[in-house]
């Protein structure tokens, strides 16, 4: 019996050992070395606008890779559908920083090979490794795009503030909007860190039990002023147009539409910094097609397609070559989105990182995403 | 009508397996009953009661810290986190914003149901009735948005209390704003079943209230709203669940402090993905409406349903 089994195990692993350089990509332990021919076919979870026809199309046309792609509507959704039911229809997700540790931590993703992406050397060295989708020296995924949470004001009524103060100023009371999300509690460690440097809070992602609480408290000193917890970026807008708010945390997308909208708007990188958040396509440890996901990630890194979603979506990308074709596609939106800040300001950004208990200096005393979504009903009452 | 059509079918025998089948289930009443009654009762305990009790073992699990997944250990600390700060307060708040959003909508749709019964002519209650289902028709979210632009600083509500001369409102993204909201979107569900009560009410009991020497209001209070309650009752059991479990509108329109019960559970779910803590949570508004539903039905309110 024994040798027979043997005999089987032997000519399982002889056929994998054949079969594995055929695919071009190996599933075992190792990275591949070289993609291989596509599979014709690729599966996304991605944010709305991140597949348009206009980048993806060129796309199918060079490698034969037919791209279906399913939008996700929160982060969320994407944990969701790349966990459960085993996430094998999906090769790949476009996760943004609160779950992109999740998802690795669950096991749902496959190291990448770096070395595969040719733009990958043009990155901002901010993002070759960024802690929300490389943990310990392995890479799983490739960085897109990115946009900073920056302070929103109206430049008629509001003197310009320098610092995150003027969200937590009695005198703004009734002016304040402020995103419905528990990643904001960084938003509030990130100013505490500077503000009150005898709590210790060195990354706002990893908060210890006293450390959140005295976020939580400084939120909870806020709430009567917020005028709104916002959902959806559509409510800052109209609350910025009609008047009800004048000051706020923010996104560049809200700032572009706004001009657009000739509102009198602008937008401060505070002195104490700014959190943001960071897109990464994420590869599936059970992934059908393997090298259309390479190709992808090829692909959508060379400037040329970078440039065209930066400017689509109102993001910054993070290839510094896809600066001057911004410039051709829009005049002025690669100062207007920072695609050529110096490498200290995309430094300075504290990503989003899905909080969890382990502190990443071996202790394991942090608290969780669970903690922080408690604490931000808390802080909402 | 029905019964003679009946007989001119029986001119016919079925014949073959079908008809053994139903003589069969003709001799045994028992059979019958289990064959006509089985297959809803199947589709109620799987699709309905399963699901139920699947949320109630979910409530008694946790989730890993660092990977999300549901552990399958049982344990309280879901009801336990439930009693704590900021739970109970917003518990105690959507049962306040049911209530008033209940009574609010009575104390309207009862004078309108009545007109709509007693003083309407046949065309203007076909309007009315037409006007009060028509707003069903239209998306919740597009009804909700539009009251966000009525009560705006810049919306429509200001403009027209500055053409009257009056200061502005300052509504917008409060509780007050989401107890205007809940009081229009739930008003159809509260008029509908008052209206239905109402017409039950014959004009000869009026009429011998009046002869007994009733005065119109002694009449009201006496005949015609005790014979309203079971309406009210009714609606009232639509204008409070679904009050209750509502999170779109706290979102939309409400400010800060306006969490309600399903606000958590969306959060829960939706943001912190904590499945076993959102099911848990939605055991309250279940244990408020078993409570509410034993109440009403002692107000008889499943007679006008």
């Amino acid at each position: 019996m024994k040798r027979i089994r043997f005999g089987y195990v032997a000519l399982a692993a002889l056929v994998t050992a054949l079969a594995v350089p055929a695919a071009g990509v190996s599933k075992g332990s190792g990275l591949p070395a070289s993609v291989g021919a596509g599979e014709g076919k690729l599966t996304l979870i991605a944010w709305e606008g991140y597949t348009e026809k206009q980048w993806v199309a060129p796309f199918e046309k060079a490698t034969g890779c037919k791209v279906s792609a399913k939008y996700a509507g929160s982060s969320n959704d994407m944990f969701n559908l790349m966990t459960s039911g085993g996430g094998g229809q999906y090769d790949m997700v476009s996760a943004s920083g609160d779950a992109s540790l999740r998802l690795i931590y669950a096991g749902a993703l496959a190291e990448v090979n770096v070395g595969l992406i040719p733009s990958y050397k043009d990155f901002f060295k901010a993002f070759q490794a960024p802690a929300t989708n490389t943990v310990g020296g392995k890479h799983y995924g490739v960085s897109v795009q990115f946009g900073p949470n920056l302070l929103l004001y109206n430049t008629a009524k509001e003197k310009k503030p320098t610092s995150w103060a003027a969200l937590y100023d009695v005198k703004n009371k009734g002016k304040i909007t402020i995103p419905d999300n528990p990643i904001q509690i960084a938003d509030a460690a990130l100013y505490l860190s500077k503000t009150k440097p005898a709590l210790g809070i060195k990354d706002p992602y990893e908060l210890t039990k006293t450390q959140l609480a005295a976020a939580v408290a400084l939120l909870k000193q806020q709430r009567p002023l917020v005028k709104k917890y916002w959902g959806l970026a559509s409510d800052q807008i109209d609350l910025f147009k009609n008047g009800g708010s004048t000051l706020g945390a923010s996104w560049p997308y809200q700032y572009s539409q706004l001009l657009a909208a000739k509102a009198k708007v602008g937008t401060v990188i505070p002195k104490e910094g700014v959190t943001g958040w960071l897109d990464t396509w994420m590869l599936s440890s059970k992934a059908k097609h393997p090298n259309c996901a390479y190709k992808w990630m090829q692909y959508i890194s060379t400037p040329k397609a970078q440039a065209q979603q930066a400017t689509y979506y109102g993001e910054t990308p993070v290839n510094k070559k896809a600066c001057a074709i911004m410039d051709t596609i829009t005049k002025g939106s690669c100062k207007q989105f920072s695609a050529n800040a110096p490498e200290s300001y995309y430094r300075s950004i504290k990503f989003w990182k899905t909080p969890i208990a382990d502190c990443g200096n071996g202790q394991k005393n942090c608290t969780d995403l669970k903690a922080w979504t408690t604490a931000w009903q808390q802080v909402k009452g | 009508m029905a019964v003679d059509a009946a007989r001119v079918k029986e001119g016919s025998p079925r014949r073959g397996a079908l008809r053994s089948v139903s003589r069969f289930a003709w001799r045994r009443p028992g059979v019958k009953a289990f064959g006509q009654i089985s297959a809803p009762v199947a589709a109620f305990l799987f699709v309905y009661v399963a699901a139920l009790v699947a949320l109630l073992i979910q409530g008694f699990w946790t989730t890993d810290s660092f990977t999300g997944k549901i552990i399958h250990s049982w344990t309280l600390d879901n009801f336990r986190v439930i009693a704590n700060a900021p739970y109970p307060t917003i518990i105690v708040r959507t049962l306040v914003m049911a209530s008033a959003v209940t009574i609010t909508c009575m104390v309207l749709a009862f004078p309108y149901a009545y007109f709509m019964v007693r003083i309407a002519g046949r065309r203007l209650r076909i309007v009315l009735l037409v006007a009060t289902v028509l707003p069903l028709w239209v998306s919740y979210l597009v009804r909700v948005y539009s009251w966000r632009l009525i009560l705006n600083p810049d919306g429509a509500l200001n403009w027209a209390l500055n053409v009257l001369g009056l200061p502005d409102q300052n509504i917008a993204y409060t509780n007050t704003a989401m107890w205007v909201v809940f009081t229009y979107i739930w008003f159809p569900f509260m008029v509908l079943p008052v209206y239905a009560a109402l017409e039950r009410v014959p004009y000869s009991l009026i009429e011998a209230s009046a002869d007994l020497g009733g005065r119109g209001s002694t009449t009201l209070r006496r005949v015609i709203l005790p014979l309203a309650v079971p309406g009210l009752a009714a609606g009232s059991i639509f204008t409070f669940s679904l009050t209750l479990g509502d999170y779109i509108a706290p979102s939309l329109v409400g400010g800060p402090g306006s969490s309600l019960i399903g606000t958590v559970v969306y959060e829960s779910l939706g943001l912190a993905n904590n499945a076993p803590f959102a099911a848990a949570f939605a055991m309250v508004p279940l244990g408020i409406m078993a409570v509410y539903l034993v109440v009403m039905k002692r107000l008889g309110a499943f007679e006008s349903l």
